[in-house]
């Protein structure tokens, strides 16, 4: 299928989004480096909660794709490619990576070894929390991701110009592998970023709990980038209100999944009643970290859901744009409500500081800029898809 | 087909998707209000074809799940935290998160079931339950393989030439007119429906014999009943002596539980006395338990005098000099220890009861020996009451 059956023209994206995109970097950069200087913990701790934002939007989208090939999908087609823009932030996660190795001292208190050495659970959880092989772990995952990223995408580029349906089923059984390997590193994704916080804390089912974040955050820039380039052109005119409501009810499931595995963890913990497990929540009740657990009910579950729960509401361009940025936002402050509670000098309750609000700025700069690079280097819809018809034929 | 039956409606079959979405579109602009397509699944797109305006079936879900939310949350708080408040788990009486699976899974029963029914008693038109287009050539053919739409006559705009050339021009695979039948009426006591009915039943008797009486017993599904864990009254290989329950430590108490001192002492009077005043509560207090635990033998008023009289060593009137001259610690020490062949009542009467009888009891006995001038007294403040 050739480009003028398609009736595509590529266009470049505008200046002005680059230019946004750095005006965000720079600013998060210049105001995160005052910011370590300033204060080194809560900078760590800021840091932290944007890098794992970026791995969810990344590593999500890279899971998306997956989903697509697995489950032999047509709707999601069109727009598959701006998912594998997204995935294409794996390569830098990396190298942003590093000041987050530098800081550890200041997050995780397991790498003190006079710590650990006076304690007896962190003598036993040693043998898996240490620095060698944490640093190891955290690399080979993202080499993992990489490497089906890379075949993933690289097949899906040659497929632009050859057509050739065979890659379509190279990249079904590469799918399928990735799928349980996301699985398995999506969750030590968890454990060890988020979750060794506080190491003597323990859930099992944290990763699945990040996971659904995860999904649902990916689904948001999504829903935005498809949106807003919909309506200024740049995709297919054949794309209609059922492939935004497909979108929009796929956000709404897994933001009903969320709240579902939630729940799972705080009721099965709050069942047992077990103090080396209910720790974790009594320091979310703790002073005004209260205000901020109940209205991550409010924000995370309640509000979307009314938003996105009536039929037309999924298919308003301008109702999806809102729930997407309300969702970004949501997962964030997911972020924020794991992690900082745990943080030195946070104990007792939430202080106010500046240097929360740096590290998104710099994180969403950064995406818009990637974004931008790829997305003006390759089609942005897969115009050699031998699904893409169906794809754009589709219909609720 | 005869001439004594109603007309209907005209219909028309397709063989094609396609056709009957263009058809769709094609009749709901000619601005008829009474028709209706059948296929064999849902076919997309066929909503926007018929102009059909957003279905109001949602809003029976969102009252009906809000019902049941309300229902769930409502039985929940008032059976655990209000009419009968049970500790559970060391829980809050009002335990919200042990309570939100039940309501999730009632808000969504209710929510269903009552759409289903909704969506049913509207296709049928309840008490109905059946419908003209049942049991014919043309609901035979558009549940299997053809596509189809009705006209019904009742339409405001039919007129039978008219429809007949608009449906000719859709080029449909053919026209059936279709004719109102007799109403079957299926009778209630059929021997089929009966024998239906006595099969059923038997099947679920059967069915719930072997769950609950084998199926419980055979092996992935004993493995709730038969746990490690050691329950009591049994055997334990943890200790010596093999038993499974353990006595207390020397010297524990129940949790909530006061012990009484003074058992063994013959007359605690000194360190007893009674914190009750004898106010109107109190003395309700004191006649409702009176008279449930203590009336069976003393009799209703004290005098010893109850059915049991003369069937065992009799029980003593509460109107002797020796009990007036009782102290308030003594009858106490009595009730709490038993005395003679009467046993202790300190399990069915907590502490707080006990004075309350006791308080009762001072009044029976001063009712009883009260002198002239007292009920002289009450007579003239009973005047006064009344002529006030």
């Amino acid at each position: 299928m050739s480009q003028t059956d398609l009736n595509y023209q590529k266009k470049e994206l505008p200046k002005n989004l680059n230019t946004i995109g750095f005006i965000l970097l720079t600013i998060g950069v210049v105001l995160g480096v005052v910011a370590f200087m300033v204060d080194q913990t809560r900078a760590s701790f800021n840091y932290l909660l944007s890098y794992t934002f970026l791995i969810s939007i990344a590593v999500g989208a890279l899971f998306l794709v997956a989903l697509e090939y697995v489950t032999n999908a047509d709707w999601s087609v069109p727009f598959r490619r701006i998912v594998e823009i997204f995935a294409g932030l794996i390569p830098y996660l990396a190298i942003l990576v590093i000041p987050l190795l530098f800081s550890m001292h200041d997050i995780y208190h397991w790498t003190h070894e006079d710590v650990v050495a006076q304690d007896e659970i962190l003598q036993g959880k040693s043998a898996y929390l240490n620095i060698p092989f944490f640093i190891t772990r955290v690399f080979v995952m993202i080499g993992i991701w990489y490497l089906f990223y890379f075949i993933l995408s690289r097949n899906s580029i040659k497929q632009d110009s050859t057509g050739d349906q065979a890659l379509t089923k190279i990249n079904i059984r590469l799918s399928a592998v990735f799928i349980p390997v996301f699985a398995v590193t999506i969750s030590i994704t968890a454990f060890d970023w988020l979750m060794s916080v506080n190491p003597h804390w323990f859930s099992t089912i944290f990763g699945v709990y990040y996971f659904s974040g995860t999904v649902i955050a990916v689904l948001a820039a999504l829903t935005i980038a498809v949106v807003l380039l919909k309506e200024k052109g740049y995709l297919h005119s054949r794309l209609t209100g059922d492939h935004l409501y497909s979108l929009g009810a796929l956000m709404f499931a897994f933001l009903v999944f969320w709240a579902y595995i939630a729940f799972c963890q705080y009721l099965l913990i709050w069942y047992a009643d077990l103090p080396e497990e209910t720790m974790w929540y009594l320091q979310k009740w703790t002073g005004n970290w209260k205000i901020f657990s109940l209205l991550l009910i409010i924000i995370h579950f309640v509000v979307p859901f009314i938003a996105l729960l009536s039929h037309p509401a999924k298919m308003n361009p301008k109702r999806l744009i809102f729930v997407s940025v309300w969702l970004l936002f949501a997962h964030l402050y997911d972020l924020y409500w794991m992690v900082m509670p745990e943080m030195p000098g946070l104990e007792n309750g939430y202080i106010f500081s500046w240097i929360d609000f740096v590290f998104p700025v710099a994180a969403v700069g950064f995406v818009i800029i990637v974004f931008n690079m790829k997305a003006n280097k390759e089609n942005l819809i897969p115009i050699g898809d031998p699904k893409l018809k169906r794809g754009l034929d589709f219909h609720l | 087909m005869s001439d004594k039956n109603k007309l209907y409606g005209l219909s028309a079959l397709f063989s094609r998707p396609d056709d009957i979405i263009k058809a769709a579109n094609k009749i709901a602009n000619t601005g008829y209000t009474n028709w209706d397509v059948h296929t064999p699944y849902p076919v997309h797109g066929m909503d926007n074809a018929m102009k059909l305006k957003p279905s109001k079936l949602g809003f029976v879900t969102l009252i009906f799940g809000l019902t049941g939310m309300t229902t769930a949350l409502l039985l929940a708080w008032f059976t655990n935290s209000f009419d009968f408040p049970l500790v559970i788990g060391g829980k809050a009486f009002f335990a919200l998160p042990a309570y939100i699976p039940i309501t999730f899974e009632l808000t969504v029963l209710l929510g269903t079931v009552i759409t289903i029914i909704a969506m049913l008693s509207l296709f049928f038109l309840l008490p109905n339950n059946n419908h003209v287009l049942h049991d014919t050539e043309y609901m035979k053919k558009v549940s299997v393989d053809h596509y189809g739409l009705v006209i019904e006559c009742i339409d405001p705009i039919y007129d039978g030439v008219k429809v007949k050339e608009l449906l000719r021009s859709l080029n449909p695979v053919s026209i059936i007119p279709i004719y109102e039948k007799e109403r079957v009426r299926y009778p209630l006591f059929e021997p089929k429906f009966i024998t239906f009915l006595i099969s059923v039943a038997i099947t679920v008797s059967i069915g719930t014999y072997i769950l609950l009486n084998k199926l419980m017993f055979i092996v992935p599904f004993n493995w709730m009943m038969e746990q490690d864990k050691i329950i009591p009254q049994s055997r334990s290989q943890l200790f010596n002596d093999e038993r499974g329950m353990r006595t207390p430590v020397e010297g524990s108490i129940a949790r909530g539980f006061i012990p009484y001192l003074y058992k063994d002492i013959e007359e605690p009077v000194s360190y007893l006395s009674n914190p009750l005043i004898p106010s109107e509560n109190n003395l309700i207090l004191g006649k409702k338990k009176y008279l449930t635990y203590c009336s069976p033998c003393h009799g209703n008023y004290g005098d010893g005098d109850s059915r049991l009289h003369g069937q065992f060593p009799n029980p003593p009137t509460l109107h002797s000099n020796r009990i007036r001259n009782f102290e308030d610690g003594r009858i106490y020490h009595v009730i709490t220890n038993g005395r003679n062949i009467m046993p202790s009542y300190a399990s069915q009467v907590d502490r707080g009861e006990r004075w309350a009888i006791i308080n009762y009891i001072r009044v029976l006995q001063k009712a009883k020996n009260a002198t002239e001038s007292e009920l002289e007294m009450i007579t003239k403040e009973n005047n006064q009451d009344v002529s006030n």
